[in-house]
């Protein structure tokens, strides 16, 4: 359904903050159709690559792209849905939904237009989501997971390249929560979208993505050396979880959770923060990871093929 | 056999549990209130019966005889029924001086609270200006703007916008700035995010601002029009006081008080009605 299939890509970005390196060297590529989860510990600068994507803040060397053209400003080429705050509250579901296809840049003071298509967008869109029912309702009167979809649908209508979302679920209690990962997982497969998904929560991001990128500041680099703290985060681990062809049971099989738990072991449990870290996944879908051992003799920074 | 049971006895009018019913809330409300008349009338009885001409605390009779001709017949000199006409022009210069300053205080807070140069470039000066107390400048205005309407609008003006610019800014900054973000990626500008996001959220909270300075506007017009005027509420009020004229100072002033009120309830109003989805005040 979706024709504007794009990808996101960062190439040689480093960000500081004053004398702090916040992020170091990071290369990442999402590739169309991908639901890419970026997972790594709070405080590491997974808000901050987030801005960058969205262009509210400029990296100090290297660029983002989308769709091939560098990033400027927040435009309607990424699709955001937060935590909380994406929904504006003194619009009803339908007002929300459709904002989208009514605001314009050059002419928002004139009247909003009555157009029948949008309309009609905005409704099928609504329908798509199990919205209609809600479609009246101001978003304090829904429910954290109703409000959530909505803000999915909001950030669809106006079919943004790629779908950013910082850690949407993670206000939720865990059924609802593990409903809308679900639901984000089906309608991932059926509409075919771009997604960048970022939490700190491992198991969501195992659970739900095609593909799994670890953001840590913690890692051995080219000498050796033992990690330092204020060292800047790099992509430590780009796993191809090739789950897009798989059913969402899949997901909750036995092997998963061994995958999950086998990640959870090695220490990447970003609640854990281990200095020096030993990986030797044992895991049936190909995946790739920095080497990190505890000796330093091993060729490490780079990204190795399975 | 019907269980008797004890049933948790929870407060009905006082108490953090209460929850008094709707007649209940009506009456209380309207205790001290009629306290206030019996404390009045007995204090008024009381001075008359001692001396019947008694100008301090009139009767309501009194009061009434002393009103009712400003109410139905015109004045002789300038032909207009005098109570009306100075409730008219009270009215008229509330609404100029308060609707402007609320209209530009909308404009400017709406600036400063999203655009950091705007913030820069007034904020230092609205600030200074909301330091210096309004009635000081009663004369300057007087002097400057001349002694008729101008200058009594320009002191309601300079008296309640300050406060409602600085509300309406801290409102703006208040707004999550992920709302900013959100219209950005939906397509929208900045100028669309000012006046199609912030305004509308912005709103209702003014409206609440608006109704507290009302409180300080009345305060200023009465001050304007009882040093320089030839009629409003205010003027006719410290035009009687010279002859203790409390069987109308007293109707005027309790006049006063309700057009207040029911200014407060009637934006209330306006804002639940237009707003419902405000959930900055659920006070009813």
């Amino acid at each position: 359904m979706m024709s504007t299939q794009s990808k996101l890509h960062i190439e040689d970005v480093y960000k500081r903050y004053g004398s702090r390196l916040v992020l170091d060297n990071i290369d990442l590529t999402v590739a169309a159709g991908e639901l890419c989860t970026l997972v790594g510990p709070s405080g590491c600068g997974k808000s901050t690559l987030l801005r960058l994507v969205l262009g509210q803040e400029f990296a100090d060397h290297g660029q983002v792209l989308i769709d091939g053209a560098t990033v400027q400003h927040p435009d309607s080429q990424r699709g955001i849905v937060y935590q909380k705050y994406s929904l504006f509250p003194h619009l009803t579901v339908l007002d929300n939904v459709r904002l989208g296809l009514r605001l314009d840049r050059q002419h928002w003071w004139l009247p909003w237009r009555h157009d029948k298509s949008a309309d009609d967008e905005a409704l099928a869109m609504l329908e798509q989501l199990r919205l209609t029912d809600a479609r009246h309702k101001y978003p304090h009167e829904l429910s954290g997971g109703m409000q959530q979809r909505v803000a999915i649908a909001q950030a669809l209508v106006t079919k943004p390249p790629i779908l950013l979302m910082d850690e949407p679920f993670g206000a939720l209690d865990p059924d609802t929560r593990e409903q809308m990962q679900i639901y984000l997982m089906e309608l991932h497969e059926k509409q075919q979208l771009t997604i960048f998904f970022v939490t700190h929560d491992l198991e969501e991001a195992c659970y739900i993505g095609t593909r799994l990128l670890v953001l840590s500041q913690y890692y051995t680099d080219d000498r050796g050396d033992a990690p330092e703290i204020g060292r800047g985060a790099k992509i430590v681990a780009d796993y191809d979880l090739e789950v897009h062809a798989l059913p969402t049971t899949v997901k909750g099989s036995q092997a998963y959770r061994d995958f999950v738990g086998q990640l959870r072991d090695n220490g990447f449990n970003p609640g854990i923060r281990k200095h020096v870290r030993e990986f030797n996944l044992q895991h049936p879908h190909s995946f790739r990871t920095l080497t990190m051992q505890e000796d330093g003799q091993h060729g490490v920074g780079l990204l190795n093929s399975p | 056999m019907t269980a008797s049971f004890n049933r948790p006895r929870i407060a009905r009018l006082f108490g953090v549990h209460a929850a008094p019913s709707t007649v209940q809330r009506v009456l209380l409300g309207a205790l001290p209130f009629l306290l206030l008349l019996i404390v009045y009338v007995l204090a008024s009885q009381a001075r008359l019966a001692e001396n019947p001409d008694d100008r301090l605390l009139p009767g309501f009779a009194q009061m009434w005889d002393a009103i009712w001709p400003m109410l139905s017949e015109p004045d002789a000199r300038t032909g207009h029924y005098s109570f009306w006409n100075d409730t008219q022009a009270s009215l008229l210069r509330l609404a100029i001086g308060v609707g402007s300053a609320f209209l530009l205080a909308m404009w400017l807070g709406l600036n400063t609270g999203s655009f950091a140069g705007m913030t820069a470039l007034v904020n230092p000066f609205v600030t200074f200006i909301s330091m210096i107390p309004p009635l000081a400048l009663l004369p300057i205005l007087f002097i400057s703007l001349g002694v008729d309407e101008l200058g009594k609008v320009a002191l309601i003006f300079i008296g309640t916008f300050p406060l409602m610019t600085r509300d309406v800014h801290l409102a703006t900054r208040a707004l999550p700035p992920e709302q900013l973000t959100k219209t950005l990626t939906l397509g929208g500008g900045e100028l669309a995010f000012v006046y199609r996001i912030a305004l509308p959220q912005v709103l209702p909270r003014a409206i609440d601002t608006l109704r507290l300075s009302l409180g300080a506007a009345w305060l200023f017009l009465i001050a304007a029009e009882a040093i320089a005027s030839t009629e409003g509420l205010g003027y006719r009020i410290f035009l009687v006081r010279r002859y203790l004229a409390m069987d109308v100072i007293i109707p005027y002033v309790a006049w006063i008080t309700c057009i207040g009120f029911l200014f407060d309830y009637l934006l209330r109003r306006l804002r639940r009605w237009c707003f419902p989805w405000y959930q900055g005040d659920n006070a009813p």
